[in-house]
């Protein structure tokens, strides 16, 4: 439940998010939220509407636009997203999603550390940030100084469950040994990237041309919280509807609907080298309030309605 | 049947025949990933405990349970006893049994009683109850302090955090799903 001083500071939070991307030379766009077809992804299960589908991210128009000659450009918007309800997640949900060109997944990484910067500095007055340079959250003192720790999900899996990343995915324990030994413990002390993730997890992420096993796709942790999911954008029009294909073909065989989005894959032609990142505004917003449950960071949790 | 997305703290399933409550519920979908449902349950009869991750797949029976419209009489020790309104038949329920339901029960309320053959195991509340504000903390007009909400406690001993200005003697409406604050009612 926000309140008038909750629903101000949440307001402050956006407005230095947008302050940030302007000075920065960044595009602030409005895609449409309703669009009639989607980026095929096996995980996502998207709101149907009349006919067409609620966004479960701005992704596809957002990269319309980079190939349409717009290379910085930022958005804050509204996504929905099926049967995802948690401490961590509402179906609808507030997202920030940025993409620039001529910069890879690292120059991102670079990006987020600046922009938790100056967050810190413009919202000194909220209770969390009012020690220079740290985030006060529950009882844990986050140090946001940058560089934060950079960790691929290689030597996470080493380092925390003692499997190889290969022998996880194989037996199918990806998701479950990152949630239970992983997650929790990155963050802690300071933020932390996750990086270089399996290939086939990164759907529409651009392949290492130094790992190959590997696509250039990272997620920022704060406090064991997935903040951001940031890569290196796929240029290749022929890799991405092989991809495509195999999502597609997944999804069918999950009797979900499924199409090629076949303007997405025309106007990639044109599309630079790029990176981007997905933000959860409401998330942030959480840590930024010293709570544990992102219903108390939004105006009107689902169950209020 | 339930689908795994219809998991949620409270919701009863039945697995080999004998019915559960889910306890503790945490949804998690790592980074793009398949989503797990982590859930902790109780065996309603038993009470034997155990946690479970379930992926969006998994189907669970509905347990077969009868509901009777029964009030709330009184307590004694740790029973608590109901009177089927139509029947005037009176059965008891344990602490342990009601567990968070306690924190919106008071005196005369109309609960559903849920049987399992013949066994009351679990009450299901109304969503929605009034109960009035016991303790509170007098409302500073002008605080700038920059919190929205001050803690209170209700008749039943239960705390919740409340808009500033409900004082004591209010009565409030309360979500018995959730505990939280839905609006002060007037009476």
């Amino acid at each position: 439940m926000l309140g008038p001083s909750g629903l101000r500071r949440r307001s402050e939070l956006m407005g230095a998010l947008r302050a940030f991307f302007v000075a920065r030379d960044y595009l602030e766009v409005d895609t449409p939220v309703r669009l009639p077809c989607l980026l095929p992804e096996a995980h996502i299960v998207a709101f149907s509407s009349d006919g067409w589908w609620l966004q479960p991210s701005p992704e596809l128009c957002m990269k319309r636009l980079l190939a349409r000659g717009c290379d910085r450009l930022f958005q804050i918007c509204h996504c929905f997203r099926k049967e995802e309800c948690g401490r961590l997640h509402q179906s609808e949900f507030c997202m920030l999603e940025w993409y620039c060109s001529g910069v890879d997944y690292l120059g991102l990484m670079a990006e987020c550390e600046e922009l938790l910067t100056s967050l810190s500095r413009t919202l000194i007055h909220f209770p969390s940030l009012q020690v220079s340079g740290q985030l006060q959250w529950q009882d844990k003192k986050i140090d946001l100084s940058p560089p934060w720790e950079r960790l691929s999900v290689h030597d996470a899996f080493r380092r925390y469950t003692g499997m190889e990343v290969e022998e996880a995915l194989a037996r199918d324990l990806f998701e479950e040994l990152l949630v239970s030994h992983i997650e929790p413990r990155l963050g802690q002390q300071g933020p932390v990237f996750l990086y270089d993730y399996p290939l086939a997890l990164g759907s529409l992420a651009r392949r290492s041309a130094a790992r190959p096993k590997v696509a250039e796709r990272f997620e920022l942790y704060i406090a064991g919280v997935e903040l951001a999911n940031g890569f290196s954008e796929l240029t290749d029009v022929k890799e991405q509807r092989r991809r495509f294909a195999s999502e597609i073909a997944f999804l069918h065989s999950q009797g979900r609907e499924a199409a090629m989005p076949e303007r997405f894959l025309n106007d990639l032609e044109h599309m630079p080298a790029s990176a981007g990142i997905a933000l959860g505004v409401d998330r942030l917003f959480m840590l930024l309030s010293g709570v544990t449950d992102i219903r108390q960071a939004i105006p009107f949790p689902e169950e209020t309605l | 049947m339930y689908t795994a997305s219809d998991l949620r703290k409270g919701l009863k399933i039945q697995i080999d025949g004998e019915p559960y409550i889910v306890t503790e519920f945490d949804f998690s979908k790592p980074g793009k990933g398949q989503a797990l449902y982590r859930t902790k349950m109780r065996n309603m009869i038993t009470g034997v405990q155990f946690t479970q991750t379930y992926r969006s797949n998994d189907k669970f029976e509905r347990p077969d349970l009868e509901e009777r419209t029964m009030q709330f009489l009184y307590s004694q020790d740790d029973e608590f006893h109901f009177m089927d309104t139509a029947s005037y038949e009176q059965i008891f329920l344990t602490r342990e049994q009601l567990g968070e339901h306690l924190n919106f029960l008071i005196d005369n309320m109309e609960v559903q009683v849920l049987f399992f053959g013949d066994r009351p195991i679990d009450i299901s509340l109304p969503t929605f109850v009034n109960l009035e504000v016991t303790v509170a903390d007098p409302w500073a007009r002008g605080d700038t302090s920059g919190t929205d909400t001050k803690p209170v406690t209700v008749q039943t001993g239960f705390q919740l955090q409340v808009p500033p200005f409900v004082e004591q003697g209010d009565k409030i409406q309360i979500d018995t799903r959730t505990g939280t604050y839905i609006t002060r009612v007037k009476e």
